[in-house]
């Protein structure tokens, strides 16, 4: 038990993957074929990329329910402006304005109003999707404008034999490594989620960090649209309904940043994506009713949660406030 | 009776008039008028925006208000929950029709039933309840199921070199769409035994989920013949991965004939529509919905079907004509 107390999180939940890789490479043909892998990554890259976004968030000790909205309305509406005739290069800027316009709104109610992230950004994100589907276009579902070939690599393209949403996967998560490990703003963040009244005290600017996280992830999230529109060349706004925004939370929590802030990094959200995708391909391979899924699914989650509670107990030193 | 007499008094008075170019009123004007002044028609789609439910809204519009009837969208947004609550509060408050698009068999049935019983006409348009009610207006599934397994028997038998591998890409399991269709197909699949299904999955009309779904099969199947998926607007997530594959992959989707579904075809996104054309869906609608109106009959009393004609569509057959845009499309 000793050697397994060590066992973090993150590592627990690398293993589950690996054991269930290793289960369906000899159960399955086909499941270890390069091929294969490939395909595995990519079904979960704009999830994976949504993580890295909230996993930012959440080490700020923060959580961003806008994000999958946000994402959809500004990415809705960029295709909506390039089909009604605007240069796909000013529909993006434009879309990318609007998106970082909601994200510093987002950290203005969370910062100065201090009203608690999770309230905060639920309003927001029901508010986007409001003001979106009432104002900026009609249709639920937009599609790409025909001659956007270069728009539609980021998603259909490959790079090196590599699909592009995998790079742009690997991109975002590069760029966002470098950002917590080599920045001041980077470190802030951790610290501002570690102990908001201890990084004010020994002179962190806590509120800009706070405003400039909530930018970051809107500014991910407005990626991660492109892509997911670029992919299946039209992009749907209903998924802001959907259960994806906490599809993306569990991605993070599952890899071990905590809830409480300051803990993990963007390894965490790898390693907590690369699981989900072994299990959905793996179950889309077997042809197992949706529903089924949905319960196997739900079941390893709950087991990796359980492991992890087992092996690191909380007690009175592990856990903070605000841990939920 | 009354109309004979109408009529003989009118011919008769344009006789004793003597002269023939004068005008003779339409007896049957004020009668029809007078059926709809006033009326009220309340609609419910699973959710207003997209080609299917606003393209309804359009031709109901289009047909009743210059006849004086209010007509009123509920907008649930996806949401049975909140669909359900529209339509309690429509029971209360009484309009002289219900238009109900269902999100699933079941949710809405008991609800269908009580309106009925509140005395309100309940029109169930191309999704229907497990409850039957006074008129339904929509594609035959289990029929439209049948043609599209005969269609992927067609194309796909082994006899003409084909591998017999298929697949499907439903929507919500529950959807009537998505239930009678996979009977109707399944039905055709049991005769024919070449012709093999290697996946059955559900996407939820989404077309990133179509998309990994898809993916994931054809590479566990490179010799998959074709894919019959169960919405247009779902399925370009299919045509995508069929591309990024660059297997050759006959795809079949089907959908309200929108504009989108002609140009997809166009541009070899599908390779075959089948069309349940939604301006005529809400023709038929109206249509009913102004007999019931005249004829007043107890609701629930009489129960009318009226199957949406299917058309099959491809590039090939393709007419000018095959496809409806709404207004700024």
């Amino acid at each position: 038990m000793r050697v397994f107390g060590r066992l973090s999180q993150e590592q627990i939940v690398f293993g589950l993957a690996v054991l269930l890789c290793l289960g369906f490479a000899l159960a399955l043909p086909g499941f270890l074929t390069a091929q294969n892998i490939l395909n595995l990554v990519r079904s979960v890259s704009i999830l994976g990329i949504l993580g890295v976004a909230m996993g930012l968030v959440v080490i700020g000790r923060g959580i961003d329910l806008s994000l999958v909205a946000l994402m959809a309305i500004s990415v809705a509406w960029t295709l909506q402006l390039a089909t009604n005739g605007m240069p796909m290069g000013l529909a993006l800027a434009l879309g990318l304005a609007f998106s970082l316009a909601v994200g510093l709104l987002n950290g203005f109610l969370v910062a100065y109003v201090e009203i608690p992230a999770i309230f905060a950004t639920l309003a927001m994100g029901i508010a986007v999707y409001g003001f979106g589907r009432y104002v900026m276009f009609s249709l639920d579902v937009v599609y790409l404008p025909q001659d956007a070939e270069a728009f539609r690599w980021l998603g259909q393209g490959r790079l090196l034999g590599v699909p592009t949403p995998i790079c742009m996967f690997a991109l975002v998560s590069f760029l966002a490594f470098l950002f917590l490990r080599y920045t001041h703003q980077g470190r802030y963040l951790r610290t501002v989620g570690d102990n908001l009244a201890a990084a004010r005290i020994s002179g962190v600017p806590a509120r800009p960090v706070i405003l400039m996280q909530y930018m970051i992830a809107a500014t991910i999230g407005f990626v991660g649209g492109c892509v997911t529109a670029a992919s299946v060349a039209s992009m749907n706004t209903r998924v802001a309904n959907s259960t994806m925004i906490y599809d993306v939370i569990l991605v993070v929590v599952l890899g071990g940043i905590g809830l409480s802030g300051g803990k993990g990094g963007i390894r965490n959200v790898i390693v907590g994506t690369l699981l989900i995708g072994v299990l959905l391909n793996g179950m889309t391979i077997m042809d197992i009713q949706y529903t089924v899924q949905n319960v196997i699914k739900g079941v390893i989650l709950l087991t990796a949660i359980v492991i992890d509670t087992m092996l690191n107990p909380r007690d009175e030193q592990t856990a903070q406030q605000g841990d939920i | 009776m009354r109309l004979r007499t109408t009529l003989i008094a009118a011919a008769v008075a344009a006789l004793a008039g003597g002269a023939g170019a004068q005008g003779i009123d339409d007896p049957t004007r004020g009668a029809y008028y007078d059926a709809f002044e006033g009326k009220k028609v309340a609609y419910v789609p699973v959710a207003m925006g997209f080609d299917l439910t606003e393209g309804w809204a359009m031709g109901l519009k289009a047909a009743l208000e210059p006849l004086g009837v209010t007509f009123d969208i509920r907008d649930p947004n996806w949401s049975t929950s909140a669909g359900a609550q529209a339509i309690t509060s429509l029971i209360s408050e009484k309009p002289d029709v219900i238009v109900v698009h269902n999100p699933d068999v079941q949710s809405y049935a008991r609800l269908l039933k009580k309106a009925e019983e509140a005395g309100i006409y309940v029109v169930q348009v191309n999704m229907r309840s497990s409850y039957s009610t006074d008129v339904f207006v929509g594609a035959d599934y289990v029929g439209m199921g049948r043609q599209i397994g005969e269609r992927l028997v067609e194309i796909c038998s082994p006899d003409k070199g084909k591998s017999g591998k298929i697949a499907i890409t439903q929507g919500v399991l529950t959807a009537a769409a998505s239930a009678y269709q996979m009977k109707g197909i399944e039905d055709v699949l049991k005769e024919h035994p070449e012709i093999q299904m290697v996946s059955n999955q559900a996407a939820d009309w989404d077309a990133t989920k179509a998309k990994n779904i898809t993916a994931t099969v054809i590479q566990q199947h490179p010799d998959l013949c074709a894919i019959a998926g169960f919405w247009d607007v779902m399925d370009v997530g299919t045509s995508a991965a069929i591309k990024e594959s660059g297997k050759d992959v006959y795809l079949i989707t089907q959908g309200g004939g929108n504009k989108a579904a002609c140009d997809g075809l166009e541009n070899g996104t599908y390779s075959e529509v089948v069309v349940y054309n939604v301006p005529g869906q809400a023709r038929d609608m109206a249509n009913t919905i102004q007999q019931l109106l005249q004829l007043k009959p107890t609701p629930g009393s009489m129960k009318t079907t009226l199957f949406t004609q299917l058309d099959f569509v491809t590039k090939d057959n393709m007419k000018p004509g095959s496809c409806w845009a709404l207004p700024g499309q």
